[in-house]
């Protein structure tokens, strides 16, 4: 048997080869008319998106800005999921917005495949991730987060306030993956760290944002070299030893892989779980319902998906066109506004209400096409065990302070200061 | 009535196997299969209703006769 040598050196390219790629002046501050200047970064679109993206959909469905470098925003349903499923015309080579572009022979693998993965290479990238999140597979981690959750409210006994997003719902969706990727539980407050760089700090210099990313795969590098020494029955050492094409994966596939793993699981789940606790903090109606009738929760978690949706994903344009009216430029940002997809009234009755026993509901939170959320089994499972065990042991609760709850900003959208009075 | 499931469709969101478990299942990378021969009995009409109509890819049909 031959070592596996593939990580013994850093596989990473030169920083220069690294930020080859476009970049464009950062603009900030406050947005003149959300139709032609846009901006998910700013405050305004964190503490409450959905009027600016119903105004538009009435007015301009398919919003333009400046900032970025140039960017688009469809409100629509009929629009998000044209784009979704269009991966001719639409790339993911990048699908977080920012004020850089990679270079173009980063398709069609990207940085962190497959979510940044374009056809026909996607396909065979995300088919190496979907055995370990099938439902079935997914139900055997359901023990151990319900043990999680109970012990995380043991640790809130006795409190009057409580920080729901904070002290709750963060700690769930972190232990799981970090788990299920074999890494060690006390690395939370990293994995906190590393979320926040990749998704929030957008506008910062991307020589910085390179700097903070490489202290993620900095990391997992640490990680995979452990698992090479002693191999264990999870995640990294699978996809250590997954084949492609007949041949072990590039270095950089292993640890892009892990990092989409890491980072597209844990503040995203967070943010549903947070969302749906801030809704039944403040609608009554809807909490004692579901504590009567735990069996509606299942169905309730659909519609605080659709309507608290956290996740906006991004694509670039291909190459300019004409589309739906608009002239849209090659390296163009598109917003694929899930959020805004779901609150379309052209596609849900009573649109803007949540109705937690909605019947039909063609949500899509997860996404549409062939990158529909991988994790989207594992997200279900860790929001409704999150909800039955809160709504078992404090069944009674409510805001504590309605101006104190904070949304994180950009294109994962969630509470992250959430004081919940309890009793 | 019978259930119908477009392969080229689904991307396993596996909306039909949470609500219709007794007509749908999933295959080792989660995309939806129909069980059997995707006859429904008449007590599970409302079960393959409620499948279609979550389908976020559109992925179900529901087409009448045996």
């Amino acid at each position: 048997m031959t070592v596996d040598d593939r990580f013994a050196r850093d596989f990473r390219e030169t920083e220069d080869d690294r930020l080859a790629g476009k970049r464009n002046e950062v603009v900030t501050g406050p947005v003149a008319d959300w139709a032609t200047d846009f901006s998910h970064t700013e405050p305004e679109w964190a503490a409450d998106p959905y009027p600016i993206q119903d105004d538009l959909r009435g007015r301009c469905p398919i919003a333009h800005t400046e900032r970025f470098g140039g960017a688009w925003l469809p409100t629509r349903y009929e629009d998000v999921a044209a784009i979704a499923y269009d991966t001719e015309r639409f790339s993911s080579r990048a699908i977080v917005v920012s004020n850089y572009r990679p270079p173009l022979d980063l398709a069609p693998v990207g940085v962190v495949p497959p979510i940044s993965s374009d056809p026909p290479f996607h396909h065979d990238a995300r088919r190496l991730l979907l055995p370990a999140f099938t439902k079935k597979a997914i139900a055997a981690y359901e023990p151990d987060t319900r043990a999680l959750c109970h012990a995380l409210i043991d640790g809130l006994e006795g409190r009057e306030v409580v920080d729901a997003a904070r002290e709750y719902a963060q700690h769930i969706p972190m232990r799981v993956i970090a788990g299920m990727l074999g890494f060690p539980p006390e690395d939370g407050p990293k994995f906190a760290q590393f979320v926040e760089n990749a998704l929030e700090s957008i506008n910062l210099p991307p020589e910085e944002r390179l700097q903070r990313m490489d202290r993620l795969f900095d990391y997992l590098l640490v990680q995979i070299r452990d698992h090479v020494d002693d191999p264990r029955d999870d995640l990294t050492t699978y996809l250590i030893n997954a084949e492609l094409y007949g041949r072990k994966l590039e270095p950089s596939h292993v640890a892009g892989a892990m990092a989409l793993l890491l980072i597209a699981g844990i503040d995203t789940t967070w943010s549903a779980i947070g969302a749906s606790l801030w809704h039944l903090a403040k609608t009554p109606g809807d909490r004692e319902r579901l504590v009567a009738e735990p069996g509606l929760v299942p169905t309730a978690i659909e519609e605080f998906l659709r309507v608290y949706a956290p996740v906006t994903m991004a694509r670039l344009v291909k190459e300019d066109m004409h589309w739906r009216g608009v002239d849209m430029k090659a390296d163009d940002w598109v917003l694929l506004s899930f959020p805004a997809a779901n609150r379309d009234p052209a596609q849900f009755d009573r649109a803007g209400e949540v109705v937690i026993d909605r019947e039909v509901n063609r949500h899509a939170a997860f996404g549409l096409g062939i990158h529909r959320c991988v994790g989207s089994h594992l997200a279900r499972m860790e929001l409704r065990v999150a909800l039955e065990v809160w709504l078992e042991r404090i069944p009674v609760f409510a805001l504590d302070d309605p101006d104190a709850v904070t949304w994180a900003p950009g294109q994962v959208r969630g509470p992250r200061a959430l004081p919940i009075r309890v009793g | 009535m019978r259930v119908h499931l477009d392969p080229g469709r689904c991307q396993g969101h596996g909306r039909c196997y949470d609500l219709a478990p007794d007509l749908f299942g999933e295959d080792d990378e989660g995309f939806g299969t129909v069980l059997g021969d995707g006859i429904v009995p008449p007590d599970q009409a409302q079960d393959a209703r409620r499948a279609a109509a979550n389908c976020p890819e559109h992925a179900i049909d529901l087409r009448e006769g045996a």
